[in-house]
């Protein structure tokens, strides 16, 4: 039987997920016995190039190509995880909900302190620019996601227990510390 | 303003414990808590800035702007709006010129949105400067406002007062008890006032606490807890000082009951507090009277000073050696969780409303952490007559584990809304025939935190058994939109009362009503409401009230017993439906950044 096929993203994250996904250490060579990664930041594969299996997301979504991918990983894979507070609830970025988006806009590109090179006042509204949304989503709001891993960012033992559980059909192992973040 | 400020912080001896009524005095005089207030508050209280402020931004009467010479607070609960409170909203905008939520340019007219006012009954109803004013219609509006721009005191705009004790030189207020309690039951029951008293301290403490206990009555606030066993636990408690505390703060939407029997009966719930002070030997008791009743307040304390000068209160009660109890009326400050005994506690001493972790209970440790007992206004006032008749009799009323007579609130789609006292056992049914109610779709029992009914269980008896009610009984005709008009209201409601310390009640109140309104919008799956379901199960688990405990309870209990009504709104055979949508979503930025959205 071929290796389950896995692919990864991140969108209005900060790769602390991904990051995590890599304290596994030495576990990733196990891993990689386990399944086959496709489109991930992990091998550098940008665009699918098969349907999936398995489809971990990390951060909500900010703007519209987070949209778009997060509906695209959703279409390719057949499990979809939630990975990380920014995916399950907006996270940090979604701070800024409840500011209108205008003002957001206005203090990063136009008033904040670090905007002196920005002297002729220039607003990014190139179409080539993803459009900005008007507030963070969390992406199962957008799409329907099958689990959660919550965490900032979640452990890598949990991320490890729960993709070995989900390929060896064994038991998930949820042990106190594993999500528990007091 | 520095004076008048310090002046009323005398008035109650730089007591921080007192914050409550020092800041409803500001709040009555400057119509605001300005923040000069605040600072002579915190330095002459002793107390930093931040805890002055977290009182008075818990209450909902309690404002940092000025509120308008003339404050209008429109009634918008369930019943309210089913009554027309919607188009009186829009008439009172009309004529002050201003928006639901603020105040008119020149400063007269304030106009705000609250919770029940208990005046179920008497619908639309709102409080302008504390004076209620009920059965509002477009005319009467227009008449209010253009008394406001005359500059009328609002108590000469009531004109013709209520029933009952309603036009008592003290109350005269156009309020309607709608009293359809029948003589001869057991609060109605005739008796000479004093006479309960007479004969309790001529026994042992001991004795009345025997009575009450085996007479089973229980709690008529809600929860239900043995009253007796409450005294009795209260006594045990190793406290050199206790307390008594009438609780009534009848804040749930719906109930109104209280008010009936502090207006037509006072002298009887005073005495029932008397009995019960001589029970577990408290010397002093509290009314916590919701600030919504502060109408009331002058003719409660004028039937105190009576009840002192029959020596009913005061020191040597009847004659009997040590036994000195009197009441002070507590006011509050608009928070319908302090309607939870210990919520009310932390209130009576100045602080925000917030339940406090159990246990120890009130009983173990409740005001100024001594023993307390905490009861309902119809609990204490049923002593009276328990004391009277004895225990065999009382217990003879009702049903077997209900002994005695509910008194109901019942308001909505009836053609006699009112007060009535039902003994224990009656259904659904027989209630619906009293009130003289046809075409009924559901009966909302015990308010937002209770449940929501259908036909097939109108045979269910009330009763702590069957059908357990502090006394609201909401009865929604047929052509009601039940979901919209109830169950979403209710939800607002919880949001807007939770005191937010508990994570569930604060968030999952919101996140639930968000996934009402997503299977109402057209965008709901049968996983939206199996997740509704679920999700709202985890309340009960979770949160350290009963407020939180219930709040999921409006959307629980109309899918136990509608859920054909959420199915008929999902419009899908799809797992997964995304109410998102892109076209409003990148609007604003495209806009600000000049940009032509592209979004397929």
């Amino acid at each position: 039987m071929s290796k389950p096929v896995v692919a990864t993203t991140s969108l209005a994250g900060c790769f602390g997920c991904h990051m995590s996904l890599l304290d596994i250490d030495e576990r990733i060579l196990e891993l990689i016995e386990l399944v086959e990664f496709n489109k991930s930041p992990i091998d550098d594969i940008k665009t699918f190039t098969k349907q999936c299996d398995i489809g971990l997301i990390e951060g909500g979504c900010c703007n519209r190509e987070n949209i778009h991918i997060s509906k695209n990983v959703r279409k390719t894979c057949k499990i979809l995880f939630s990975l990380g507070e920014c995916d399950l609830m907006g996270g940090l970025p979604a701070l800024r909900n409840g500011i209108p988006v205008e003002e957001c806009i206005r203090e990063a590109y136009l008033d904040g302190p670090t905007v002196g090179l920005n002297k002729e006042q220039i607003l990014p509204n190139d179409d080539e620019l993803p459009m900005i949304l008007d507030k963070v989503y969390p992406c199962h709001e957008i799409v329907k996601i099958d689990y959660y891993l919550p965490g900032c960012p979640p452990r890598a033992d949990l991320i490890w227990n729960a993709l070995v559980a989900l390929v060896t059909g064994d038991e998930l192992k949820l042990p106190y510390e594993v999500v528990k973040f007091d | 303003m520095k004076d008048k400020v310090q002046n009323i912080i005398r008035n109650y001896h730089d007591d921080r414990t007192r914050l409550m009524d020092i800041l409803l005095d500001i709040q009555a005089e400057f119509k605001c808590i300005p923040a000069e207030a605040i600072e002579v508050l915190a330095g002459q209280l002793n107390m930093s800035k931040v805890d002055v402020e977290q009182t008075l931004s818990f209450y909902h009467f309690f404002t940092y702007e000025p509120t308008g010479e003339y404050t209008v607070y429109l009634n918008d609960s369930v019943v309210a709006k089913m009554m027309g409170s919607d188009e009186i909203a829009r008439a009172f905008e009309d004529e002050a010129g201003t928006k639901f939520g603020s105040v008119s340019e020149d400063g007269l007219v304030g106009l705000f949105e609250t919770s029940d006012i208990g005046m179920n009954d008497q619908e639309p109803a709102a409080l302008i400067n504390g004076v209620p004013f009920t059965n509002l219609t477009i005319s009467k509006v227009k008449e209010l406002v253009a008394g406001f721009k005359a500059g009328k005191d609002v108590n000469d705009m009531v004109g013709q007062t209520g029933d009952g004790r309603n036009s008592d030189d003290l109350i005269k207020s156009m309020v309607n008890s709608n009293c359809r309690m029948q003589k001869g039951s057991v609060l109605c029951l005739e008796y000479e006032v004093g006479s309960a008293l007479k004969r309790a301290v001529n026994i042992t403490r001991e004795a009345v606490i025997e009575t009450v206990k085996s007479s089973n009555l229980r709690g008529r606030g809600g929860a239900g807890f043995p009253a007796g066993l409450k005294w009795e636990f209260c006594r045990k408690s190793n406290g050199d000082v206790s307390y008594l505390v009438c609780n009534a703060d009848e804040g749930e939407p719906g109930t109104f009951k209280d008010r009936v029997l502090l207006t037509e009966m006072p002298e009887q719930l005073f005495e029932g507090m008397a009995i019960a002070a001589y029970a577990i030997d408290a010397k002093e008791g509290f009314l916590y009277l919701r600030a919504e009743y502060n109408y009331l307040k002058a003719y409660l304390e004028d039937v105190l000073q009576k009840m002192r000068d029959d020596n009913l209160l005061g020191d040597k009660i009847l004659g009997s050696e040590g036994f000195n109890f009197d009441i002070r009326i507590q006011m509050g400050g608009g928070a319908y969780v302090c309607g939870e005994e210990s919520a009310l506690i932390e209130s009576m001493e100045g602080k925000r409303g917030e339940p406090r972790n159990r246990p120890p209970f009130p009983v173990q440790a409740g005001y100024h952490n001594k023993p307390t007992v905490v009861n309902n206004v119809e609990t204490l006032s049923t002593v009276v007559k328990i004391i009277l008749h004895g225990a065999d009799w009382f217990r003879a009323i009702g049903t077997e584990e209900s002994a005695g007579t509910k008194v109901l609130s019942v308001s909505g789609d009836c053609r006699k809304p009112g007060v009535y006292e039902v003994e224990y056992g009656m259904t659904v049914n027989e209630m619906l025939e009293m009130v003289d109610a046809d075409s009924v779709q559901a009966v909302q029992v015990a308010g937002p935190s209770g449940v929501c009914i259908g036909p097939d269980k109108f045979d269910q008896k009330i009763s702590f058994e069957q059908l357990p009610t502090g006394g609201a009984m909401i009865v929604i005709g047929k052509d009601r939109d039940l979901l919209k008009e109830v169950a979403l209201n209710y939800m607002d409601f919880f949001i807007d009362e939770s005191c937010s310390s508990c994570a569930p009640c604060r968030s999952l109140t919101v996140i639930l009503k968000n996934k009402l309104l997503k299977l109402m919008n057209g965008f709901g799956t049968m996983n939206d409401i199996d997740e509704l379901y679920d999700w709202s199960k985890y309340m009960k688990q979770a949160n350290r009230c009963g407020l939180g405990q219930t709040a999921a309870n409006p959307i629980m209990t109309t899918i136990d017993n509608f859920r054909p009504l959420y199915e008929a709104l999902v419009k899908t055979d799809d797992e997964f439906v995304s109410e998102f949508d892109m076209d409003k979503a990148v609007e604003a930025s495209c806009k600000y950044v000049d940009r032509v959205p592209n979004v397929h």
